[in-house]
């Protein structure tokens, strides 16, 4: 197997709020291959955006990054001054953004807001070559060259999507955040943006992280997931093992809990929803939901672990489930069914 | 097509206002049932045997326009009329001199305060909000800003009598009356110039004071709302230096509803400067208001407050269409 | 964060309703805006209260009734004018009639404002665009202009004239403001929600609008008490101000016409002027408080 790309250890957000302090991600590890594509998915509040904007040290006050690694190729990105962090932006690690509909400066010709990165970074382009890298750009994520000259208002939101994915490759990233980037486009878009997304990404060979909830769009694209709940990982696999068999109890809610791929069982549905973050439960932060917890999930939590080749679990009873254990008698006799869109928004920046 | 509409609208709002200017001015005055102006007129010539020939052709022309035996609303139609053609009348204190040849003298002073003025304080406090509501400023821009802001909540004339007694008065700094040196004649020298500029300091001054604070407060909120805006976290995840976000970003995004907003308060501005010349006895129309006022010359006051309102209303008009230049979105609806 | 605010608040006893005072005093600390606001307009009626334990006789507000051009001493604290006026006298009742000017007149303007928003939004249509038109056009116009036209026909105004005067422009802004919020405010959930229960326009103007709209109102009152205040100290500065009644505008005025400041009489411009700069800080402070007050966004307590 090849170097990772991206390596990220122990990385802990917190938001101090005037009620207390958030930990916002609690403790993410984990590596990242060249050409890979990592999703991450959870549940609102349970820190995904707050961890990818981390990556690019994008996280504003009340939130802070209080510790951990984030390896970019054999530099730590969080140890860089404030203007190296800069440079490492668009130019190493790019963001597609969550908002496609508000992400453009209204009042800037989308060449220019195309430009206005290459320019910050010294690429030096003459003007010629300016249009020329332009247009290229817009060709390479399916736009015809005039749009170079229209404001945002004049492009539908798929349009300014697929423009914020030609600004993301613009200087050849190793890495690409995307965050969310089809949440406010409708299902025949979204699909079609992937689809550009995916075909750019390959085209420059970066690796690219997925941030976002709908698991059937994950299923789509991404080769392996991880499942955050609470700030923290559950369980990170690659996609078919995790989708055919996930081995932690939430990351088993959350699949069965997606419509076009329960085609095997009635909906299962968990009780309660997320744990304030300021008050997180002992143990296992997923017990009180859990239909698998036993008396030592209430005190001590486990960590992610290699539980089969490849996966990696946070819970004590991955193997017991691997094996086929039943869930616990009565403990699934919930009323609403868990669904990621479900839970109110919690944290400060996926609201 | 669309472009055709919001013109022809505009500029039926300009006429309708200009239009509510001439008939405010017409029946204003006449609340108390009474006419002002031909009471005072006719105070006028039994007084004023100094020119009671020329005052006596004024009530005359006065009463063919205005007289009791018109009815009301022909009388109206007559002044609407004047009005239309810029008629503003006969001075009853400055005869034979018109109103419009009065305003005519004093008008340049008054634009050439109030342009200069207003570009400096609108430019600096501008500049200086966007800063301050800019989370990456240095902290000394933050530190001024509360004294900056203060000095937004004081009436310009107080400031400019303050500014009279410390510079002119205790310290011979500057001149603090008069556009230029009493006896000197209005000429298009070097000199003349500088002794304008002179006399122009300390309105200036004042005015300049106590206006950035306010363009200062304006801006200042509207950029700590743009702050949180999406494209500006892009811009950020892009890499760009401060200075691009804060300028392509920040500012030419804020300046459009802050050019908005000086079209709104330009009124503001205007009654502002009016009180300034007459502190500082600054040969504009603030002065000659105050002047007439003083010695009841109806007409030239009329005059005044139409032709205030009129160049105000086109002044506005004029930032308007320079705003669908400035704002592509505004470009197309527009 | 609205797990964290729930499970907050109720860990928090409320407190008990009789320690209002407290309350109030403790929200002022969290405000020092308003805290500063308040705190300044008492030092203005403490100058008031102290203009009164001092001098012997109000009267003296009026010309020839003290030796002129006194510089301030103890018997004068503030001086004499050139008329010989005694200017606590004139200044403490200067300050009561631009005060109450000031009051009057912006009640009146966001009464008025506050009646045309919810006429405008009850009837729509045409009413609501003559009104929005009407408050277009009075915007376009400084309201020092128009006052001054209006103060041509009175001769010699009393201070309630004087009031009313500036009422007739302190409607304006306010209405601009107040109507759009109630626009904004009658597409909100709850009121159609109110709307589909059965209740009558009138029903949801005075039982929902009205009282979600209470902080901007009462936001524009102060903005309307500046604006009133704003514009009768420039009205008195031109000349135009209520003949007998003293008001701080008119000190100024006179200032201005005899040259008060090339005669080196500072303690003359000097008081006016600090009480005004004073009136303006104060409003400011309140308004500023009142916007955290009214925008909950702002707001850190429940």
């Amino acid at each position: 197997m090849t170097a990772p790309i991206l390596q990220v250890r122990d990385l802990r957000v917190q938001y101090r709020t005037p009620r207390g302090v958030v930990q916002a991600v609690d403790g993410l590890s984990f590596d990242l291959y060249p050409g890979e594509r990592l999703g991450l998915v959870g549940e609102s509040g349970s820190g995904k955006t707050t961890a990818a904007l981390s990556l690019l040290r994008l996280i504003k006050p009340p939130g802070h990054i209080v510790g951990g690694k984030v390896v970019l190729d054999g530099q730590d990105l969080l140890a860089l001054p404030e203007e190296g962090m800069r440079h490492v932006r668009l130019a190493q690690i790019a963001l597609v953004p969550q908002g496609a509909m508000s992400s453009l400066n209204p009042v800037l010709l989308i060449r220019e807001q195309i430009l206005d990165g290459l320019r910050d970074h010294e690429t030096g382009l003459s003007s010629r070559a300016q249009t020329a890298r332009v247009n290229e750009l817009l060709a390479g994520v399916g736009l015809e060259p005039a749009v170079a000259g229209m404001y945002p208002h004049q492009l539908s939101g798929g349009m300014k999507q697929r423009v914020c994915i030609a600004i993301a490759i613009s200087l050849r990233p190793k890495v690409i955040i995307a965050d969310e980037p089809t949440s406010a486009l409708d299902v025949v878009v979204q699909r079609r943006v992937m689809e550009t997304l995916g075909k750019a990404q390959e085209e420059i060979g970066a690796a690219v992280i997925l941030v976002g909830h709908d698991m059937g769009l994950m299923a789509q694209f991404v080769n392996r997931i991880g499942i955050m709940y609470a700030g923290q990982l559950m369980e990170l696999s690659p996609m078919k093992p995790m989708f055919q068999k996930p081995l932690h109890p939430y990351a088993r809610a959350l699949i069965e809990n997606t419509p076009s791929l329960a085609v095997k069982a009635i909906p299962r549905s968990i009780d309660g929803s997320m744990p304030s973050l300021m008050e997180l439960p002992s143990g296992c932060l997923f017990h009180p939901r859990c239909s698998y917890a036993l008396a030592a999930c209430t005190t001590e939590r486990q960590t992610l672990r290699e539980v089969r080749a490849e996966r990696r679990v946070a819970c004590w009873r991955a193997e017991d489930i691997a094996a086929g254990a039943p869930a616990n008698a009565g403990a699934a006799t919930a009323a609403g069914a868990l669904s990621p869109d479900a839970a109110p928004e919690k944290i400060g920046l996926n609201a | 097509m669309e472009t055709v509409k919001y013109l022809v609208r505009r500029f039926a709002f300009l006429v309708l206002v200009v239009f509510a200017a001439g008939t405010l001015n017409f029946f204003l005055p006449r609340l108390t049932g009474q006419d002002p102006i031909r009471s005072r007129l006719l105070d006028e010539m039994k007084n004023g045997a100094s020119f009671a020939s020329g005052i006596s052709d004024l009530v005359k022309v006065y009463d063919e326009k205005f007289g009791l035996d018109l009815p009301l609303w022909h009388q109206y139609l007559n002044y609407l009329g004047d009005m239309s053609r810029l008629d503003l009348g006969q001075s009853f204190t400055s005869y034979p001199r018109t109103v419009a040849q009065l305003i005519g003298d004093a008008l340049p002073w008054t634009v050439g305060l109030l342009t200069v003025t207003t570009l400096v304080s609108f430019a600096l406090g501008s500049l200086l909000g966007a800063l301050v509501g800019w989370p990456k400023s240095p902290a000394w821009i933050r530190a001024i800003a509360p004294p900056v802001f203060t000095l937004a909540a004081i009436p310009y004339y107080l400031l400019g009598l303050a500014m009279l007694w410390l510079f002119a008065f205790e310290l011979h700094w500057l001149p603090g009356s008069g556009g230029y040196r009493i006896g000197t004649i209005p000429s298009h020298t070097w000199k003349f110039a500088f002794d304008v500029l002179q006399h122009s300091v300390l309105p200036a001054l004042s005015i300049i004071l106590s206006s950035v604070g306010f363009w200062a407060l304006s801006m200042r909120s509207m950029m700590v709302g743009i702050t949180s805006q999406d494209y500006v976290a892009m811009a950020e995840a892009k890499g760009l230096t401060n200075r691009t976000i804060l300028v392509r970003y920040g500012l030419r995004n804020v300046m459009l509803p802050q050019i908005t907003a000086l079209a709104l308060e330009l009124g503001y501005v205007v009654s502002g400067t009016i009180l300034v010349e007459v502190v500082f006895t600054y040969p504009g129309i603030g002065l000659l208001l105050f002047n007439s006022i003083k010695l009841a010359d109806f007409p030239v006051i009329q005059g005044i407050v139409f032709t205030l309102i009129v160049s105000l209303a086109v002044a506005t008009l004029i930032l308007d269409l320079a705003l669908p230049f400035l704002d592509p979105r505004i470009r197309r609806r527009a | 964060m609205a797990d964290a605010t729930i499970a907050n608040t109720t860990n928090e006893p409320r407190k008990a309703s009789g320690s209002a005072v407290k309350e109030v005093l403790g929200y002022l600390r969290r405000n020092p805006a308003l805290a500063w606001g308040i705190g300044l307009i008492l030092l203005l009626v403490l100058f008031f209260v102290f203009a009164t334990l001092q001098v012997s006789s109000f009267t003296e507000y009026r010309p020839l009734s003290v030796r002129p051009r006194l510089p301030p001493s103890l018997q004068y604290p503030l001086g004499t004018d050139t008329q010989g006026r005694n200017l606590l006298a004139l200044n403490a009742l200067g300050l009561l009639g631009t005060l109450s000017i000031g009051l009057g007149a912006g009640f009146i303007g966001v009464v008025v404002a506050t009646l045309l928003a919810f006429i405008g939004a009850y009837f729509g249509g045409r009413i609501d665009a003559v009104i929005r038109l009407v408050v277009d056009i009075g915007l376009s116009i400084p309201t020092i202009l128009l006052l001054v036209i209006i103060a041509i026909a009175f001769h010699g105004l009393t201070l309630w004239q004087m009031a009313l005067v500036v009422s007739m422009t302190a409607w304006i802004r306010p209405t601009r403001i107040i109507r759009s919020q109630v626009l904004s405010l009658r597409e909100r959930a709850y009121v159609e929600v109110a709307r589909m229960s059965g209740m009558g326009g009138l029903e949801i103007i005075l039982k929902e609008l009205l009282p979600n709209l209470m902080p901007l109102i009462f936001a524009n009152f102060v903005a309307s008490i500046t604006h009133a205040i704003l514009a009768s100290i420039g009205l008195e500065a031109l000349g135009l101000g209520p003949a007998d009644n003293p008001s701080l505008g008119t000190i100024i005025y006179r200032v201005i016409l005899y040259q008060g400041i090339i005669q080196g009489l500072w303690w003359w411009w000097l008081a006016p002027i600090v009480l005004i700069i004073l009136i303006f800080i104060a409003l400011f402070l309140i308004s500023v408080g009142l916007d955290e007050l009214a925008d909950p966004r702002l707001r850190t307590t429940s």
